[in-house]
């Protein structure tokens, strides 16, 4: 059993780094299109999107599936969420802010700082793309083993963090697209869908607690 | 100094081109005929037109950059008629009918008249001219355009003292381009100039890149090109030029008033309100792995010493 599962680990383990390996390679191929830098930022924030429903998805599935054993896949899935969300912030760093100032004759670290630290406050599908990735900062940083026991029952309620980034990383693709908003508004679906999902166990665990908690005969 | 290329085949095997067409018709009915009783797929692919070489003078203002190579240029397009995805178009529009095709002129003009495509490309000696071509979204490429001004065209219907403003209008036919049906922007696609823009020397209607006649999803069988303006205002696969007094309303400005405006001149000083606009990926296939490389946009695309002057005293930072 416990083979099994590790086995079955590698391959989540694998699956998840596919995408990556497919840019890398399609980058080193020179099949990335007439505009590289554009493809290599849609890819990496399409997937880091993708990674965050799959994340959130995977509580309601296990339990309408019964697939209980599901949960061992959750926190993989959810750092490789954040490792592509990296992906795409460095994107943006190198390829778009520091290609932009050499090409200006101004790069220094300074001006990098000033040249986002403005895209930031500016721009507002930058700022809640921000604060999206950054609300998975100290989820990642609080996925191991020693901080989970360490926290106890508030990394629970801290991991609950991700509804929030999952709803910036919506509103963040929202906000960017010109005029064509069909894949932003799926994508909003299915988070609301998620977190519906959700809003439901939630009440029905709370009637389950009334009703057990109430003095009623029903009990015994 | 226009200097004549030299045709590629000898003049006897040059069929004239009334009879060629006469043929061609002919058989685009046949096969069409054919091919609404056999497999519609295999029918229009016999539609399909080999690529149409053009005759052209080479224009002596034309850039030397790195032009970008043909299959970036027609795989990578915002034409929304098509798909809102850059690369739908080249599949999308493969079987995009460019024949036949007219061009209407009217408005305030003495001599309105309906142009047939063939006519146009007989009548209006044609040039290669390589220009810059910069889209608002900050990427650019170096394009050989085959064309011809469109102030000698406009001139042909006579523009009378009314006349203020040129707007131009794409063909409507979602039968044909499938994005039509959708609601991303209002359709049909609209885009304006004012009249001294449209006779400035530099303003083409292009039928051709590369030598030969425009791929359909470039914007064939005619399209303007403005290259000291952002992309979208090259209006593409135009049905119709109205000339007007008033500024025309175009497609992008009502879609987003506050991001593309009527003017939508290149301007390094006026950022997108989500993106800078002071340095541009130029698409070029060059630098590391192809990737192009990233440059200063220039004031007009650096066309300023032939359009700046008509310009002078405008806020061009409020006239976006």
């Amino acid at each position: 059993m416990a083979m099994r599962i590790r086995w079955s680990k590698i391959a989540v383990f694998a699956l998840c780094t596919a995408p990556f390996a497919w840019i890398v390679w399609r980058a080193f191929a020179q099949q990335l299109g007439a505009d590289p830098v554009n493809e290599i930022t849609h890819f990496t924030g399409d997937w880091t999107i993708r990674f965050l429903l799959i994340t959130l998805a995977i509580t309601p599935v296990r339990r309408l599936t019964r697939q209980y054993q599901l949960i061992q896949f959750r926190r993989m899935v959810g750092l490789f969420a954040f490792f592509y969300g990296c992906l795409h912030f460095l994107t943006w760093v190198v390829l778009d802010k520091v290609l932009a100032l050499q090409a200006l004759g101004d790069l220094h670290f300074g001006s990098l700082m000033q040249q986002m630290g403005l895209d930031i406050a500016k721009r507002r599908y930058i700022t809640v793309g921000m604060i999206g990735l950054g609300l998975m900062v100290p989820l990642a940083i609080t996925s191991t083993r020693g901080w989970i026991r360490r926290l106890g029952k508030r990394w629970q309620k801290l991991h609950r963090l991700i509804y929030f980034s999952a709803i910036a990383g919506v509103i963040h693709y929202f906000w960017l697209v010109k005029a064509d908003t069909s894949l932003p508004r799926l994508y909003a679906l299915i988070v609301a869908g998620l977190l519906g999902i959700r809003i439901v166990y939630w009440v029905q665990q709370r009637n389950r607690k009334q009703r057990a908690s109430a003095p009623a005969a029903g009990a015994a | 100094m226009l200097i004549r290329k030299a045709p590629d085949i000898a003049s006897s095997e040059i069929t004239p081109h009334s009879l060629y067409l006469n043929r061609r018709r002919f058989l685009q009915g046949a096969a069409a005929g054919a091919a609404m009783l056999a497999m519609p797929s295999i029918g229009s692919r016999l539609l399909a037109d080999t690529p149409q070489k053009l005759q052209f003078s080479k224009w002596p203002g034309s850039t030397s950059e790195k032009q970008t190579p043909f299959n970036d240029i027609t795989h990578y397009n915002n034409f929304y008629e098509f798909s809102t995805d850059k690369n739908g178009p080249a599949t999308l529009a493969q079987n995009f009918r460019t024949r036949p095709w007219t061009v209407k002129v009217e408005g305030l003009v003495n001599k309105p008249k309906t142009f047939d495509i063939d006519d146009i490309l007989k009548q209006n000696p044609l040039e290669e001219r390589i220009y810059r071509h910069r889209c608002v979204e900050a990427w650019s490429m170096v394009i050989p355009w085959v064309g011809f001004p469109l102030a000698n065209f406009l001139k042909q219907v006579e523009p009378n003292s009314k006349a203020k403003f040129v707007e131009f209008t794409t063909l409507w036919d979602p039968k044909q381009m499938p994005g039509e049906n959708s609601s991303v922007l209002d359709w049909p696609y609209v885009e304006g100039l004012r009249l001294d823009e449209a006779m400035n020397p530099l303003a083409i209607l292009a039928v051709g890149l590369y030598g030969q006649a425009l791929p359909n999803q470039d914007g064939a069988p005619i399209r303007l090109v403005v290259p000291w303006k952002y992309g979208f205002k090259s209006i593409k696969s135009i049905v119709k030029i109205k000339l007007v007094d008033k500024q025309p309303v175009n497609t992008w400005y009502r879609s987003a008033p506050g991001e593309y405006g009527f003017y939508s001149n290149v301007n390094p000083n006026r950022d997108h309100p989500r993106w800078s606009q002071k340095t541009e990926r130029r698409l070029d296939g060059a630098g590391f792995l192809g990737s192009g490389h990233r440059i200063p946009t220039q004031m007009f695309n650096g066309y300023g010493d032939q359009v700046a002057s008509m310009y002078s005293g405008m806020d061009l930072i409020k006239n976006y």
